[in-house]
């Protein structure tokens, strides 16, 4: 009895996957495939289900529903050694190794075959050395992990992992941490992987990585399957598309800024570089006028969480200038920042915004506790914090049963109006927002497109930082696109249209 | 919007709730308390002797009389004010385990301010030699915060290393510069009269650092909940990345918290040297600061929770030594117990995670 022919081809197979986190849908019904000796791209923006997807693979979280097939037989994945075991190796973004020990030790490391409980250290290094060169890795099993370089470290990941017998690894946003050279190594010994019969799964991005680098291409958004496609049926202009969203966008009607409207934040050639001293920004230009919502559209990762924890203070650049109303404020703590009239709706609202296990009423007092009426000489004054707390629970139409429940009992769009409560309160003259809409549902995201305006008809200035273009487009005044830490184009909203800006967004700017 | 009584309801409904779970947090310390006290007492049982009158002997010792009274009360003096120092600096995730050695240092400074002004009058000497106490306290636990943001370095593993710094400094002066003249023994000369706590209680030991930890407490609750310092504190502790983002000065938060903490446990050193030792010894604390620690997480880290909890322990310890020479059980048995206290206590999460197993089997069952 033999197989149909097409089963001997295709390696793996999930059909129908869909992962639930509460009420929240990870993975919605998510088909992949892939065929021996091929790369597939996994694409898609941050929270698109790509790393819950790889867990399933992993063994690490079980499926609600869905079928895996590996080599046309139906399996189930019940724990991450039966994932190695079945031939599923998976090099995670940041590294599992153990930085004191050789290369050999690392591989030997939970693996009873070696040797147990004393692994033969000297019959493992032959066997990588054999394994080395048959797929060029070019890695001395005897050296020390900590002398290694990061390129040459996710090497002995894809080693590690082919010494268990992988024949399909998953590579989960390998370049992130690479540089242009090693990630062009990385792309020889993919290319060497899949001519020896080995599948890759490369999550990613990085759209010109995916073009460059795989045969077929998996595009994920919000927990589902947009896109299955060949690689030479598509491009990058509509990959961009496909990951960040194509509904039909609705402009608003607004009242345009006056051309002769008075900048009021100035960014000088600001250039940032991060701890391994790769720059994330470099040389970055950019105004915002009073009363104006500028846009910033662009992929995922290309600087914009830096971009907004630098203008709030968070970051230091390493150089450039930052101009609010004309004032240096470069140099000014964050707290300064706030006094001279900032606001931020942080990303990670969570994180940076919120403290979760205080109260609401602690919450909206963050940024003031040490001024008045919120306190007199450093004493907080209850009746205050109480009855301001209560007006903007109303004002904001916070849904919650007092103000001493804490941030953590809210739902996702409460969490968000509270911060937004809080920031708008203090009447601020310039306001970051960093993906206001993420997470939100269809009535919250109105919300807060609504207050946005709101502080836009007043006159303030908005920094909006977004990836969903659709929100970009129906606010913005204009939009600027952000590629590789650089501002590439600013647009007028009459000129800005998805196809130059989508395009922008690959990086290319021939236009 | 809900109508106003509906408003009113729901609120009042929120305070119950908020209420039970108030209590459920205190009954899980209060659970582990008594968890500890049953499995000591099948402990007391194996080793021959009735738990029952082991227990009565135990509290008999601790708080059968009134001098038994006054030396548990002066055995919780050290253990609450050392423990509000730690609840603060826990508030804010500064991980003091240095306490001991701050007590350490408090105590020795306090005593040489008593040596160098002997004739001063209590009112003015008292003081003095309280505040170079707190202060010694506050600036050694402040070096492992500034070590903490110059370089990263974790204040838990620095505090513990830096009190065997202090306490074996401490030794070298006993046994050297300060030493008593003419004596084989690691101590300072006696302190003056002017130098001496008042005692508060007749024929007992229990001196004026009882009322003066009392007032602490009241004002540590204070400073946590109701001022802007102690609520930059406990936010900052909660998520400090979003307290930086909002202007906090989060590095000033960890520093301050933690020159609270070694002043405290500073005091504690002066209310030892000058209330009980009358001198600076050279055990002058039989590891109250690390106790304090435990004494601090069982009191939920509310001030008024640690005096409970240092009273409690007081009581242990003091009832020990009457349980020994009354039914023959060991002292150390009780220093189980107040470790089973620990576990327990520490463990208490895996309690509620195999009821909420328990629960879900149970109805996996139906």
């Amino acid at each position: 009895m033999h197989p149909p022919l097409s089963s001997q081809k295709v390696n793996l197979q999930m059909q129908g996957i869909t992962v639930r986190y509460g009420s929240f849908i990870a993975n919605d019904g998510v088909n992949i495939s892939v065929d021996h000796g091929q790369t597939l791209a996994l694409l898609g923006e941050n929270g698109a289900g790509k790393t819950t997807l790889m867990k399933v693979l992993a063994g690490i979280i079980k499926p609600e529903s869905g079928r895996i097939q590996i080599n046309g037989k139906e399996v189930q994945i019940l724990s991450p050694i039966h994932s190695q075991q079945l031939g599923i190796g998976m090099v995670h973004q940041h590294f599992m190794l153990i930085p004191t020990l050789s290369v050999a030790k690392n591989v030997c490391i939970g693996l009873k075959s070696a040797g147990y409980p004393f692994p033969n250290i000297l019959k493992v290094e032959n066997e990588l050395i054999k394994i080395s060169e048959k797929y060029n890795l070019q890695i001395d099993p005897k050296a020390i992990v900590s002398t290694l370089s990061v390129g040459t470290q996710q090497r002995v990941e894809i080693l590690k992992a082919l010494y268990r017998g992988a024949k399909i690894l998953i590579l989960d946003e390998p370049t992130s941490i690479l540089t242009p050279q090693e990630t062009h190594g990385l792309f020889g010994i993919i290319k060497f992987l899949t001519g020896q019969g080995c599948s890759v799964i490369f999550i990613s991005h990085k759209l010109n990585e995916v073009m460059e680098i795989s045969d077929r291409i998996t595009v994920l958004r919000q927990g589902k399957v947009t896109a299955e496609i060949s690689k030479d049926e598509t491009n990058e202009k509509d990959l961009a598309i496909l990951m960040v969203g194509h509904e039909f966008t609705k402009k608003r009607t607004i009242k345009p800024v006056p051309p002769e409207a008075s900048e009021l934040v100035k960014i000088d050639r600001i250039t940032y570089f991060d701890e391994r001293k790769l720059p994330v920004l470099r040389e970055l230009d950019l105004t915002v006028k009073k009363g104006e919502i500028h846009g910033i559209a662009g992929v995922d990762g290309n600087g914009q969480v830096e971009l907004a924890k630098v203008l709030a203070g968070i970051l230091r650049p390493d150089s450039g200038r930052i101009f609010i109303d004309g004032n240096d404020v470069t140099k000014l703590s964050p707290g300064k920042r706030i006094t001279a009239g900032l606001a931020h709706i942080p990303g990670d609202r969570q994180r940076l915004g919120l403290v979760m296990d205080v109260s609401l009423g602690e919450n909206f007092i963050l940024e003031t506790s040490g001024k008045e009426p919120v306190s007199k000489h450093g004493i907080l004054n209850f009746n205050n914090i109480r009855n301001t707390s209560k007006q903007l629970i109303k004002d904001y139409d916070i849904r919650c049963i007092s103000v001493d429940q804490t941030a953590a009992t809210l739902s996702g769009g409460n969490q968000q109006k509270l911060v937004l409560a809080r920031e708008f309160s203090r009447m601020p003259k310039f306001i970051i927002a960093m993906q206001p809409s993420r997470g939100l549902d269809v009535g919250a995201t109105e919300f807060v497109h609504e207050k946005l305006l709101e502080q836009r008809e007043n006159g303030n200035g908005i920094l909006l930082i977004s990836t969903e273009l659709d929100e970009i487009f129906e606010l913005s005044d204009r939009i600027s696109v952000i590629y590789e830490g650089k501002i590439l184009a600013t647009l007028s909203r009459e000129v800005a249209n998805r196809e130059r800006i989508g395009l922008l967004m690959t990086g290319k700017t021939d236009v | 919007m809900f109508n106003k009584a509906d408003n009113h309801n729901i609120e009042l409904e929120f305070k119950k709730q908020r209420r039970a779970e108030t209590l459920t947090a205190a009954g899980s310390s209060i659970g582990a308390v008594i968890l500890a006290l049953i499995i000591g007492a099948v402990i007391i049982r194996l080793l021959g002797v009735n738990p029952f009158d082991a227990y009565r002997a135990l509290i008999d010792g601790a708080f059968g009389t009134k001098n038994s009274i006054a030396e548990t009360l002066l055995r919780a003096v050290p253990l609450a004010i050392t423990g509000i120092g730690i609840t603060a600096a826990f508030r804010a995730s500064i991980f003091n385990v240095g306490a001991e050695g701050q007590l350490y240092l408090g105590a020795t400074s306090a005593v040489c301010v008593g040596l160098a002004f002997p004739t001063l009058h209590p009112a003015i000497l008292l003081p003095l030699m309280a505040i170079a106490g707190m202060i010694t306290g506050a600036l050694w636990g402040g070096i492992a915060v500034l070590l903490k943001l110059k370089f990263n370095a974790n204040e838990m593993i620095n505090t513990i290393m830096m009190n065997y710094i202090a306490i074996y400094f401490v030794s070298w002066l006993v046994h050297g510069p300060i030493q008593q003249p003419g004596s084989p023994l690691g101590q300072t000369a006696g302190l003056s009269d002017n130098a001496i706590l008042p005692i508060i209680l007749k024929q007992t030991r229990l001196h004026i650092g009882f009322i003066i930890t009392l007032l602490m407490v009241l004002l540590t609750g204070f400073l946590i909940y109701r001022t802007v310092w102690g609520y930059q504190i406990r936010v900052t502790g909660k998520n400090m990345f979003a307290s930086q983002a909002a202007g906090i000065k989060v590095k000033w938060v960890f520093l301050s918290s933690m020159l609270f903490s070694g002043a405290m446990a500073g005091l504690a050193g002066f209310f030892e040297a000058a209330g009980i030792q009358h001198r600076m010894i050279e055990n002058i604390s039989s590891g109250y600061g690390y106790t304090a620690i435990v004494v601090a997480l069982l009191g939920q880290l509310n001030p008024f929770g640690v005096l409970l909890a240092a009273i409690l322990f007081g009581g242990l310890q003091i009832g020990a030594s009457t349980m020994e020479t009354a039914v023959g059980v060991p002292a150390s048995a009780v220093t189980l117990i107040q470790y089973l206290i620990v576990i327990l206590f520490i463990g208490r999460k895996a309690f509620s995670l195999i009821i909420q197993q328990m629960k879900k089997n149970r109805k996996v069952a139906a």
